[in-house]
């Protein structure tokens, strides 16, 4: 039994990695040997060793867009879940705030990014509200969907208990809500990576990974902007993997709130 | 329906304010749910007494209103008119003092607690020290017999054991009325009959009266002092069933095999079914 589990999971593990090294092989191989082009497509081995090359400032730069972007993500949760609070609980604030959240999610918010530029000049607050804004609104959406979720039979409980409304949010509205929480910071933990890069590419200072990728791309220097854009994969999965975790984490003792 | 153990249902309709009232009266209860496809009638001229210290049974088939009933005494709804007080006031006021414990069928403890902040979940909501609590609930668990349970959360005990958390939870305020909502009814059939004859026991301890909503018959007969039968569209109350079996302190497995657990059973049946032919010809004493 338990040897079955461990090699289901070690087969989940491994599968992907296989078909990934799979993957570098032929890029090698149609590059290296096949003959397509090594100046617009630098052959894996290129990219590792530029990266390897230049480790320290692509660590660096990792931690300046990796910074701008947890600004953002935090920011824009802790909005996010306080609109979502406010909204379940008034009326009036979900009536104004909801077409406001529709709006931004339809908005493609790194377009924002030349004129935040323009407005905050050389620094790095505009990659951070393009982050946030990007944040908010996955964290407000499935925040607001998990106040939504209390359970008739805690409801009823609650009311027997003449709990006043403080006391039902505190002690059934909030904790059914936090595994939402938790789903929204995760799909925003991508978002605010993407968002904090990308408005790299519209000016502003450029240390980060999105400028040096754009100069890099921009002087022909593809191996280089490769190595960056591998980094920035890195940063990503940083960021969703923790997130993740913070997930499991929140749901962990919470498997039967459904039931 | 004259058989010698049933009773009119209308009867003995004056609550006296204080201890002597009775744990529920209600006097001629309509319900009438307002739905996008016409009224709905609910509830028909509900009159009924539970002394204190009784134990009463409401069955019924599906839609009769069993437990509209059970969650007008609990003021979880309002009644569309007529009279309804829990000891001697009106139900709104009772809730307000909490002067009854509920579980549902669903357990619906909180998962995120553990089993001892599920129980102390009402002393907690009212501001009960901490120290009272922990020594309450203590009481609570060696009660449903759970002590060993504490600290685990709901989704690591089984279903009759969450039902028995549910049911500690209930009588965390020692309350003297008890309602539960078909609170076996998802449980299988020998946990089910172990924790009737543990309610049984509890009852007898804390001198509780209860209003128990099933649609089971043995239940409803091994339980109770008096059955309430009901009968839908619209719910009301057909005949008052009363027990006459040994006390239910007494109670235990041994009554499931006696013959006057079997007819009271059949006395449930024919009253269920309105008196059908079968009745008829049948020496039920």
């Amino acid at each position: 039994m338990e040897t079955t589990t461990t090699t289901t999971t070690a087969g989940r593990i491994l599968a992907p990695i296989a078909l990934g090294l799979l993957g570098l092989a032929v890029w090698q191989i149609l590059v290296g040997v096949v003959g397509v082009s090594g100046y617009l497509l630098p052959t894996p081995m290129a990219i590792f060793s530029e990266a390897q090359q230049f480790s320290d400032s692509i660590v660096e730069a990792g931690l300046i867009t990796g910074w701008n972007s947890l600004v953002g993500l935090v920011a824009g949760s802790l909005l996010g879940v306080v609109f979502a609070a406010l909204a379940a609980s008034l009326k009036p604030v979900h009536d104004m705030v909801n077409p406001f959240v529709a709006a931004l999610a339809v908005i493609p918010i790194v377009a924002l990014a030349p004129i935040l530029n323009t407005m905050f000049g050389t620094t790095e607050f505009p990659r951070q509200a393009i982050a946030g804004l990007a944040s908010f609104v996955p964290v407000f959406v499935s925040t607001l969907r998990g106040l939504r979720q209390t359970n008739p039979e805690h409801r009823d409980l609650m009311r027997s208990y003449a709990a006043s409304g403080v006391q039902v949010f505190r002690t059934i509205t909030l904790p059914t809500a936090v595994p939402y929480v938790f789903t929204g910071v995760r799909i925003a933990s991508s978002l605010a990576v993407i968002s904090a890069l990308v408005a790299e590419y519209f000016g502003g200072p450029r240390g980060g990974l999105g400028g040096i990728i754009s100069t890099a791309a921009a002087s022909s220097q593809y191996p280089r902007a490769w190595a960056y854009v591998l980094a920035s994969i890195v940063l990503g999965l940083l960021f969703y993997l923790t997130t993740l975790a913070l997930e499991r984490l929140a749901n962990r003792s919470r498997a039967a709130a459904a039931g | 329906m004259s058989t010698p153990h049933t009773t009119s249902p209308a009867r003995e309709q004056s609550p006296p304010a204080g201890d002597s009232a009775p744990a529920v009266a209600a006097a001629h209860i309509e319900k009438i749910f307002p739905t996008s496809g016409g009224e709905v009638h609910a509830l028909s001229d509900i009159s009924l007494s539970v002394r204190p210290g009784e134990f009463v049974s409401l069955i019924g088939p599906s839609g009769c209103g069993k437990s509209t009933l059970m969650r007008l005494i609990a003021d979880l709804d309002q009644p569309s008119s007529g009279e309804l007080q829990v000891f001697g006031k009106d139900a709104r006021q009772a809730r307000r003092d909490q002067d009854y414990g509920i579980a549902f069928q669903k357990a619906g403890l909180l998962p995120w607690r553990t089993v001892s902040d599920n129980i102390g979940l009402p002393l907690q909501l009212h501001g009960v020290s901490s120290a009272q609590r922990k020594a309450r609930v203590q009481g609570l668990l060696e009660m449903v017999s759970l002590e060993d349970f504490g600290d685990h959360h709901p989704d690591q005990l089984s279903g009759g054991m969450q039902q028995r958390v549910a049911i500690a939870r209930s009588l965390a305020e020692k309350p003297r009325l008890l309602l539960m909502d078909e609170p076996f009814g998802a449980l299988d059939e020998m946990t089910r009959e172990r924790m009737q004859t543990e309610l049984l026991r509890i009852c007898t301890e804390t001198g509780a009266s209860v209003v128990f909503v099933t649609h089971s018959i043995p239940e409803a007969v091994y339980l109770s002092d008096r059955v309430v039968v009901m009968s839908p569209r619209p719910g009301r109350i057909s005949e008052v069933v009363d027990m006459e079996l040994e006390d239910p302190a007494a109670r235990g497995d041994d009554l499931r095999e006696d013959a006057s657990y079997f007819r009271m059973i059949t006395a449930v049946r024919e009253a269920l079914h309105g008196g059908a032919p079968s009745g008829r010809g049948v020496e039920t004493r």
